[in-house]
């Protein structure tokens, strides 16, 4: 009985407080200080202004379509739902499914394998390339323009031709080995399920290099001559001047690729879909191609948005990762 | 005070221009036509968006406007964003008034409560093939009719066959036979597509169906024996293992370029194989397990519907343009020029004599099933199941028997 009769008070009395507080300021500022208040608001407003597009933005472009995706993923959400606007809610009974269905465990291993597979080779393949590049040669801004390439072709146009690369029969890539004489018969890079992940990660690490070269020999570029010279003075040549100079100089960079690579690397969907659609019995079917395959191959939007959430909580794990490691970059 | 006015104006117009942009943006969605006003045009919505398709059912589409008195305006859409596009409209309330479907995902949307029965406008459903009519229907209602159909078969290269003194196969031992005869240096016997989307399980369906085998329960003896043709066929080396990525265009490049003696396609391909004059190719249906047993193909093709608009007047306009294109005369015009089959089982015969090279197609049609007739909107998840069973087999994965049960299990 105190209890409630103590909250009710309260709550009447901060309720009284509030309404006197703000009838009060409102008396207040136009009657006592009727010149500085204002302007100061004036300026309060405009800062909120300034703000409006951005907060726009977000709400509309990234907010709306996160938020939606979280709803839906607690729907039954089907084609029915576009046109009566009815999505009964059934909990977490999306996620339940897409979780234990037995796809979800080779899509999760073939997502982290594909993810692993083309970090490692973009970035060691980037960065031997960046350092390669450092150095002053005849040609080296064409060359290093011309690697680029990958990076300007349209995801579906690379992955049709090296679907064509890599066919069993008349591939481009199976003719030249045949031609060698190291093959006898053609190597079903696309069909066989051992083969099919590896094919698919080699040209998605093709596909990567050109972003990691770009940013690590930017990132090169900022390390100052003088300590290459001051090192060589001190023995530190070749191999010892980059394990002691040039690696940890880039650290900073390289975090950055790292992490923004991972996070790209485990959406890829266009390259998986152009290139083998998931196949062979699923062994290059990743958590991002199983999603979208529920959603608009078999339009079931509630579980395909439950699966994409789950990629997106992976992804948000390593956003934290790189948000951290660059604050203790700042912070050192 | 001044001062306070002054910083509120731009506030209201901003609160003023974000509240009244989507109250816009809605408003141009909402039709403003009522339905006591004479239709002077009607919208149309379809994929056939490359030449010369195109024109053949943009023509088809004009004179059933004309004949309705109204013009056409039509949107063609790439195949891929058909269904995202027709979704996005039902939501919006601004379905075109006359829509057409691919015909396995017709169901899927006369679920949604999209679209009208076409028995509302009176158009006659007389003398349709059992198959096209149920590939239209929804709970006992018919809400998409289609004027051509198509189906696969087995095209065979005359010289390659004659040259190695073999006969177009009938049954499957013949097939098998056949196939290896066939398999000679880069050259394959047999061409199919097994890939991982319902395209695979399109080409698969002719084996199991002709068998007995059923798509509500794929784990039974008969689904089994038709994937252990395939997986067969593909083991030793009669059909190239790349069939688990070939695209149905992919197969008619093998074939047309002699690297497959045999391929497993529809009619949709004449074209492009009788730009090749030197190519000499003959089309049977595709092979049974034992003499005797009937050939039953799949069902393929496009419907048109007419969507719940809400303006009855439109919507009696678009059905008139709908049952123009499934008239006698329309069906048979269309067929010819576009290679496809009209799906009146009355004009079978007819049309069968004057296109001899549809003739094969047109005898299958009158047996031909829709890939929805028993499932309806369960089709896609099953047909994933299939394609899943045909890839694990074909890979070695597992048996055809047990891939056929994981799958079913899933």
């Amino acid at each position: 009985m105190s209890l409630t009769t103590d909250v009710s008070q309260a709550a009447a009395g901060t309720a009284a407080g509030k309404g006197s507080r703000k009838h009060g300021r409102g008396s207040g500022s136009a009657m006592q200080v009727p010149r500085r208040r204002p302007r100061h608001r004036r300026e309060r407003i405009f800062q909120w202004l300034f703000l409006v597009p951005a907060v726009v933005y977000m709400a509309l472009f990234f907010g709306y379509p996160v938020a939606k995706n979280v709803v839906m993923s607690f729907q039954d959400y089907t084609t029915a739902t576009f046109f009566t606007g009815e999505a009964p809610w059934v909990g977490l009974a999306n996620y339940v499914t897409v979780l234990s269905s037995s796809l979800f465990s080779t899509s999760l291993l073939n997502t982290a394998l594909f993810t692993v597979g083309s970090i490692l080779g973009q970035f060691v393949i980037g960065l031997a390339l960046a350092v390669f590049f450092r150095r002053k040669f005849p040609l080296n801004g064409i060359l290093r323009s011309l690697l680029l390439l990958p990076w300007l072709l349209p995801l579906i146009v690379s992955s049709a031709v090296w679907r064509w690369i890599l066919d069993k029969d008349s591939g481009a890539l199976n003719r030249f080995l045949g031609d060698l004489g190291i093959i006898d018969t053609g190597i079903p890079w696309l069909t066989s399920t051992s083969l099919a992940l590896i094919a698919v990660v080699g040209v998605n690490i093709w596909i990567g290099i050109p972003f990691n070269l770009t940013i690590l020999y930017g990132g090169l570029q900022e390390i100052p001559d003088e300590l290459y010279e001051a090192g060589s003075l001190d023995g530190a040549t070749g191999w010892r001047a980059f394990w002691h100079i040039t690696w940890p100089m880039l650290r900073p960079v390289v975090s950055v690729v790292l992490v923004l690579g991972v996070v790209y690397t485990l959406k890829v969907l266009d390259i998986i879909l152009g290139l083998t659609n998931g196949g062979p019995a699923n062994s290059t079917q990743t958590i991002a191609t199983q999603s979208y395959a529920l959603s608009f191959h078999e339009f079931k939007f509630g579980e395909g948005a439950a699966l994409g959430n789950v990629l997106v909580i992976i992804s948000l794990v390593f956003a934290v990762l790189y948000l951290r490691a660059s604050r203790r970059a700042v912070d050192e | 005070m001044k001062s306070i006015r002054k910083t509120s104006r731009p506030l209201a117009l901003a609160a003023a221009a974000m509240i009244g942009l989507p109250l816009a943006v809605s408003g141009c969605g909402t039709s403003t036509a009522s339905s006591s006003e004479a239709v002077k045009e009607i919208s149309v919505m379809d994929y056939y968006n490359n030449e010369p398709d195109k024109s053949f059912i943009g023509d088809a589409l004009t004179s059933c406007g004309t004949q309705a008195g109204v013009t056409i305006k039509r949107e063609t859409v790439p195949g891929k964003s058909l269904i995202s596009k027709v979704l996005q409209q039902s939501s919006s309330k601004t379905l075109p008034d006359v829509l057409m479907l691919d015909n396995p995902d017709l169901q899927q949307i006369a679920a949604t409560g999209a679209l009208a029965p076409l028995a509302d406008f009176k158009i006659s459903t007389d003398n349709f093939a059992a198959g096209v009519l149920s590939a239209g229907t929804y709970k006992d209602k018919v809400y998409g009719l289609a004027p051509t159909v198509n189906t696969i078969a087995l095209f065979y290269n005359k010289d390659i066959l004659a040259k190695a003194g073999v006969t177009p196969p009938t049954t499957w031992d013949e097939l098998k036979t056949a196939a290896t005869k066939l398999t000679a240096g880069d050259q394959y016997g047999l061409a199919f597509n097994a890939n991982p989307t319902y395209e695979g399980t399109w080409q698969f369906l002719p084996v199991m169906w002709s068998n007995g085998g059923d798509e509500k329960k794929i784990d039974t003896p008969e689904t089994e024996q038709a994937l252990q043709l395939w997986t067969e066929l593909v083991k030793d080396g009669s059909v190239s293992s790349s069939a688990l990525n070939w695209t149905q265009a992919d197969v008619k490049d093998q074939f047309l370029a002699g690297k497959a003696a045999m391929m497993v396609n529809g009619p949709w391909q004449i074209p492009a194989l009788d730009k090749e004059p030197s190519l000499q190719y003959g089309v049977v249906k595709i092979p049974v397990r034992e003499a005797g047993q009937t050939a039953v193909a799949p069902l393929g093709g496009e419907v048109w519907t007419v969507p719940q608009t809400g303006n009855k007047a439109r919507q009696a306009k678009a059905a008139e343009v709908v049952a123009c294109l499934n008239s006698d005369e329309k069906q048979l015009s269309m067929a010819k020029a576009r290679n496809t089959i009209p799906s009146k089982t009355t004009l079978a015969d007819k049309f069968a004599t004057e296109n001899p090279k549809l003739a094969t197609f047109t005898e299958l049609i009158k047996t031909a099933r829709a890939r929805t007739g028993q499932l309806g909107e369960e089709w896609p998840a099953q047909a994933t199941k299939i394609y899943t069973a045909i890839q694990t087999a074909l890979t070695g994965n597992a048996s055809p028997a047990d891939a056929l049960k994981q799958a079913q299990g899933q």
